[in-house]
């Protein structure tokens, strides 16, 4: 969790360095990423996510380094080989992809993910990320329904920061929460602090063995802050009041977590201090090494548009 | 071999890949007990069970979603988009996902699905059930369109589709479903992606169409050569790739190309065979590179008489055929 966060802070520098062109940040989701992710079993599960989810790559096993090699477009990035966005593509290690940018097309695609495992017997969950903007989207609803009709393993895990880019909760829906729209597809939708480790940590496991068991979906809406802009081209003090970035700052979860973890003894001011000193030792060993390296050939942007082999099954 | 109908087909052609292949599963709208709004998938649930025929809700975009999702998870789908003129919601999981799967994750993941899309006029369908939407697609790197004309095409590009590790999508013309039947081999083939076919062989004119345009353009050359035209005939089976080669290689020889299409002409395939004629073939033409299609107007009107007059036909095609030999 501090390591992610050391290293989404190094990508907004290096974006402000000119080196990254674009970035998405995940400070203040990462509780909600880390526990989801920690209630899953990465050797067998499907994770579909979108483009805030850095913590949730770091979660997954994925080191600096990787992560650097996509935010600085270099050769050796493992999502995509520098050809799309940062977090953009597929994982090298485990069932990780994300293919765009389109807003909830991810969610389909998860349903047909977890349909196939259901045809093969598998007992694999499928976790698809997305934001409450991606709540908004026919796609939506036509993964969700399909969802609930065939009660298919898979968790619809909507990271909830009140914000699609600048347009708030209230200007997005007309109900309390994305949760409640669960009911409409025939299955649980639970509300969940996002900043609280255990209690994502509870509500995904109980997701999950309702998944393995062959019940089918459920819609959890982990509630979190968006500490910084949308992305590094955004200014958010142009739609969000002082007040409610004063707020926000409140619910960072990093923050949260080690005060928690102080108040029962199980954290020195000294250690805390000491995991940060690592982590950023980390991220500085990472961004020497990446900086260093090439960008990809031109003559690799040829490769992979369709099987060269004309391959057929 | 068996005397079949284009529907027939592509029935009995899923049917094998499904008997072939444990992975091959079909879904869209009515593919279940009704069978298909056109029968392409009668019966099939009765033999593969309702886990591998798939009647979804109604909703195109999640059709192909789904689709893609179950294909990077080892299934080979087939879905099935009612009518071509539904396909639009599901623009974006088609040219926006499916297409980049392996570009987008640099070889890691694949998409081995078929879309297959009833299309085209000519069946009183009016503006949402006749229209023609290949272009879209054919303009989309990591896609593969294919647009069989007759039983024998539609079996064997059927089943290259299907075993493709890439994302196809497969046309169908509706008016050809029950009007075109031909010889089917009964064994095993199939037919590569990216290979023209010339349907009739000839010398003073090289006619490229696809689709129902290649039956109306196979009667008008017939009715030329009764008025002394020897007509080529060139069936371009795929639309991405097109296969330039054997364009070039038939308009150099005969020197004259018309390319009739049913599709709006505007930005089209026939749009970019000519460009191909254009660059390549230049020193070797001996008249003006010719195009016949449908006015520009939304296609297509639902009465009878203003649908006659939108579609090409023999006639209107052994017409260019005679002022283009005159040349």
């Amino acid at each position: 969790m501090v390591l992610s966060r050391h290293l989404d802070e190094r990508v907004w520098l290096l974006n402000r360095q000119g080196k990254a062109a674009i970035a998405a940040s995940a400070q203040g989701h990462e509780a909600a990423q880390l526990a989801c992710i920690e209630a899953t079993d990465p050797s067998k599960d499907h994770y579909l996510i979108y483009y805030r989810q850095f913590a949730a790559m770091m979660a997954l096993g994925t080191e600096p380094e990787e992560m650097l090699r996509g935010f600085l477009a270099k050769t050796d990035d493992p999502m995509s080989g520098a050809r799309q966005f940062p977090l953009h593509g597929a994982h090298p290690r485990v069932d990780l992809f994300n293919f765009s940018n389109v807003i909830a097309t991810q969610l389909p695609q998860a349903a047909g993910v977890a349909l196939a495992d259901k045809l093969k017997g598998s007992d694999a969950v499928t976790v698809v990320f997305f934001g409450d903007g991606a709540s908004s989207q026919g796609d939506t609803h036509e993964a969700m329904n399909f969802a609930g009709i065939h009660k298919l393993p898979v968790i619809f895990f909507c990271e909830n920061n009140r914000y699609a880019i600048s347009v708030p909760l209230e200007k997005q829906m007309g109900v309390e929460s994305v949760a409640s729209r669960a009911v409409g597809y025939g299955f649980p939708g639970v509300q969940v602090d996002g900043t609280d480790v255990g209690a994502v940590y509870e509500v995904t496991n109980v997701a999950i063995e309702r998944a393995r068991a062959g019940d089918g979906p459920t819609l959890i809406e982990a509630s979190v802050e968006r500490l910084l802009p949308h992305t590094t081209d955004d200014d958010h003090t142009r739609y969000r009041s002082s007040e409610d970035i004063v707020q926000m700052l409140n619910r960072d979860p990093i923050r949260i977590l080690a005060e928690l973890l102080k108040r029962r003894g199980q954290l020195t001011d000294s250690g805390d201090e000491e995991i940060h000193a690592l982590a950023k030792k980390r991220v500085n060993l990472a961004t020497d090494t990446v900086d260093a390296e090439p960008y990809p050939s031109v003559e690799s942007m040829f490769d992979h548009v369709i099987d060269s082999s004309g391959g057929h099954s | 071999m068996t005397e079949r109908t284009v529907i027939e087909a592509v029935r009995a052609t899923i049917q094998a890949e499904m008997r072939r292949d444990s992975s091959v599963i079909v879904l869209g709208e009515d593919v279940g007990i009704r069978g298909g709004v056109f029968l392409a998938t009668d019966g099939l649930i009765d033999e593969f069970g309702e886990d591998r025929v798939i009647d979804t809700p109604l909703a195109e975009s999640s059709i192909c979603g789904i689709a893609l999702g179950a294909a990077v998870n080892g299934m080979r789908p087939i879905a099935e988009i009612q009518f071509a003129d539904f396909v639009w919601p599901a623009i974006n999981q088609l040219v926006g996902e499916a297409s980049k799967v392996r570009y987008g994750t640099n070889g890691v993941k694949t998409a081995p699905m078929t879309v297959r899309v009833p299309y085209g006029g000519g069946v009183r369908g009016g503006l949402y059930h006749s229209q023609s939407i290949e272009v879209l697609f054919a303009h989309t790197p990591g896609l593969s369109v294919v647009a069989p004309a007759t039983p024998f095409d539609a079996k064997g590009l059927l089943a290259t589709a299907i075993r493709t590790n890439d994302p196809v999508i497969f046309l169908e013309h509706k008016r050809t479903y029950r009007l075109v039947k031909g010889d089917v081999p009964d064994a095993d083939y199939t037919i590569p992606i990216g290979k023209a076919e010339i349907k009739r062989p000839g010398t003073d004119l090289t006619i490229i169409a696809y689709g129902l345009m290649l039956h109306y353009a196979l009667q008008a050359a017939d009715m030329a050569a009764a008025n002394g035209i020897s007509v080529e005939v060139l069936d371009l089976r795929t639309l991405r790739p097109l296969d330039e080669d054997a364009i070039v290689e038939s308009v150099s020889r005969t020197g004259k190309a018309l390319i009739v299409q049913e599709d709006t002409l505007s930005v089209s395939i026939s749009s970019e065979v000519a460009a191909i004629i254009g660059e390549r073939c230049f020193f070797d033409l001996d008249g003006p590179i010719t195009r016949l299609g449908p006015p520009e107007i939304p296609p297509m009107p639902f009465s009878p008489i203003q649908e006659a007059a939108f579609m090409p036909s023999p006639d209107k095609i052994l017409a260019a055929i005679t002022k283009l030999a005159e040349i």
